[in-house]
């Protein structure tokens, strides 16, 4: 059996030991590189050792897991050292119902606490599985390492993940009745409430605890996150391409890709450059 | 005023006209007009005089329970003006002038106009108490059904399925690492559940809980998040000796606690220390809950505006425990730490 790397990322140490003690038991190959605490050291230290294998506790301090393994799939190099595929991801979850079907619905590996023996071995073996294939499959791999096929598979699941998450934290358990569109934003300025027009508006960008909406000739300033805004915008005229920011899709002039393959776009209007986030790029294809 | 439903309304309305039938009556009986005429008499001044105590509680009396001296001034003002309105209605009526009346019997026109102030505030008085005493039913109705809710709500907080789960991993990780440690973790874990349990079933002020109760209590939930948490948690607690017979409402501070640890320390990425303590001063009994952890938004804090689980319920519920138990002598601060973090605390009279 071939020598596997992994990472851990657990905020309760007990737990991050009785994971690694479990897999030395399940899968004595395997070797964790090392144990992190929060979501931002894991996506430092994956980056930095870049191993085969994540174990991504959802719940942590600072960046949750998913939105750890979001930013990690968004500075994976395409060429990292230099033909690393993107990690496998396990989420590792005390109790999460709703996160449990989510992954399900995404064919992601999960892992609830405390792991059990007999759930872990199916885990590696299915680790063991998706390892082993892409070494044999090698040569196609290398020969275009930009289309990263792991990468582009975990963001294709992580995009389900989200759009679950969102369905379901939405507004209570189930799906969220439809909200009625948004037409006029209030935004304060000063002792004024200005009236802004969903229509003239081009891009909303969240920054800290506010949400800048620009429109053509001005800028606003909103209180309210933009997870909550999203609900209630036209998922046809306004399209997402980073977390913090959502554009007018017909606003949209030019997306440029840079030589890493980043995607980037310039609006008719503006002359801000926004960058587009691996995980919404899909939607920027060629006709 | 909260307006009052049609029926409500046609009910006193009715009362109105009978009191006016028997104030009519009686007159009758020692006086030389006619029935007929009394009674009208009677119905057009005791009319006049409810639609002006009506209307002025319309307009005036915004809350019964705390405008009713109010009363004080519509019910005397009211009658006057209904009694003068009463028997410009009469003259209207009849054709006649009433001023003759007031000419040549003043003792009469003042005898009536006795009658019904008496008339109109002992008609006042019984609907005032009758109405307070059914609020006041349908307010410790709603009490009720707020404390058994509060109850469950306490419960599916303290057992919280990712607490619950998180604590049984840590437990099952012991178990092979360190068993005595296991133990002793099992052990924080029994009293907790017990408490919790005991807590959301005993009736409000049943069984006395001393303040070292308490604070046994927040040790054993502590020790409990610091083996989950590791180093990321440091806490002390602070009870004077003096204190520690106190009684205080079962886990009044859990709550306090949890919200500290939920939203302060745990999404910390370096944590942060707790510090619980007891202070008495001046007859009131302060006990705080300090942390060094993130702080939070205060409208977030207030708890008003998201009612997540484990958002704000348990500063409401601290809240509403406050005020049953004490009144308007219990009050909560919460404070956010120029530093980060968030120190609240609850004060409430020494005596019990």
């Amino acid at each position: 059996m071939t020598v596997a790397t992994a990472l851990i990322a657990e905020d309760e140490p007990l737990l991050a030991m009785a994971l690694q003690a479990e897999l030395a038991r399940a899968w004595p190959a395997l070797q964790v590189l090392r144990t992190v605490g929060d979501g931002a050291s894991a996506v430092q230290a994956a980056l930095e050792l870049a191993p085969q294998v994540l174990f991504f506790d959802i719940r942590m301090p600072g960046l949750s897991g998913l939105d750890a393994a979001l930013e990690l799939a968004e500075l994976w190099p395409p060429a990292h050292a230099p033909h690393q595929p993107f990690p496998a991801l396990v989420f590792v979850t005390a109790y999460d119902q709703y996160a449990v079907q989510a992954f399900e619905a995404q064919a992601m590996d999960y892992l609830l606490k405390p792991v059990q023996a007999a759930r872990l071995q199916k885990t590696m073996s299915k680790l063991q599985q998706a390892l082993i294939e892409p070494a044999r499959t090698a040569p196609e791999t290398i020969a275009n390492p930009v289309t990263d096929a792991t990468l582009e598979a975990t963001l294709h699941q992580l995009r389900g993940l989200l759009e679950h998450n969102a369905r379901v934290t939405g507004n209570g358990m189930s799906t969220p009745p439809a909200l009625p569109r948004l037409q006029v934003l209030q935004a304060s300025v000063g002792q004024q409430i200005h009236m802004v027009a969903v229509s003239e508006v081009l891009v909303f960008e969240a920054a800290d605890k506010y949400l800048r909406v620009l429109t053509a000739d001005r800028e606003y300033l909103l209180r309210t996150p933009l997870k909550d805004l999203l609900t209630q915008l036209d998922p046809d005229e306004f399209w997402q391409i980073h977390r913090g920011t959502v554009v007018r899709a017909s606003a949209i002039a030019v997306v440029h890709r840079d030589d890493a393959g980043k995607l980037s776009l310039t609006l008719r209007e503006r002359h801000d450059k926004l960058p587009v986030s691996r995980l919404y790029a899909h939607r920027f294809k060629a006709m | 005023m909260r307006p009052l439903p049609p029926t409500a309304l046609a009910l006193r309305g009715l009362k109105v006209l009978i009191l006016n039938t028997v104030i009519a009556l009686g007159i009758t009986l020692f006086d030389n007009h006619s029935f007929g005429l009394n009674l009208l008499y009677s119905h057009c001044i005791g009319i006049c005089i409810w639609c002006y105590i009506e209307g002025a509680n319309f307009f005036l009396v915004d809350n019964w329970q705390k405008h009713v001296s109010r009363l004080i001034f519509i019910v005397p003002v009211s009658v006057v003006l209904g009694y003068v309105s009463g028997h410009l209605l009469t003259d209207l009526i009849l054709g006649t002038t009433s001023f003759q009346y007031w000419k040549q019997t003043p003792r009469m026109a003042w005898g009536m106009l006795f009658v019904s102030l008496v008339a109109g505030g002992t008609i006042c008085w019984v609907f005032v108490s009758r109405e307070q005493l059914a609020a006041e039913r349908q307010n410790l109705e709603i009490a009720r059904r707020q404390a058994s809710e509060a109850q469950l709500k306490l419960l599916e907080s303290q057992l919280e399925p990712h607490m619950l789960f998180n604590t049984l991993a840590n437990l099952r990780a012991l178990i092979s690492l360190d068993p005595a440690r296991a133990q002793t973790m099992l052990d924080h874990m029994i009293a907790y559940l017990r408490a919790t349990l005991s807590a959301s079933r005993a009736p409000a002020g049943g069984t006395r809980h001393t303040l070292a109760d308490e604070f046994a209590r927040l040790h054993d939930y502590l020790e409990l998040m610091a083996i989950r948490m590791g180093p990321r948690l440091q806490f002390t607690l602070d009870l004077p000796d003096a204190l520690r017979d106190h009684p205080v409402p079962p886990l009044l501070l859990q709550p306090l606690v949890e919200n500290s640890i939920q939203h302060g320390l745990e999404p910390k990425v370096e944590g942060g220390r707790i510090r619980i303590a007891a202070s008495a001063d001046h007859g009131r009994l302060t006990l705080q809950v300090q942390d060094t952890g993130l702080g939070a938004d205060p409208t977030r804090l207030q708890g008003q505006a998201t009612p997540s689980p484990g958002h704000g319920f348990g500063l409401q519920q601290v809240r509403e425990r406050l005020a049953t138990t004490f009144g308007s002598e219990g009050a909560m601060l919460l404070v956010a730490a120029p530093g980060g973090g968030i120190s609240a605390s609850v004060t409430f009279p020494l005596k019990t």
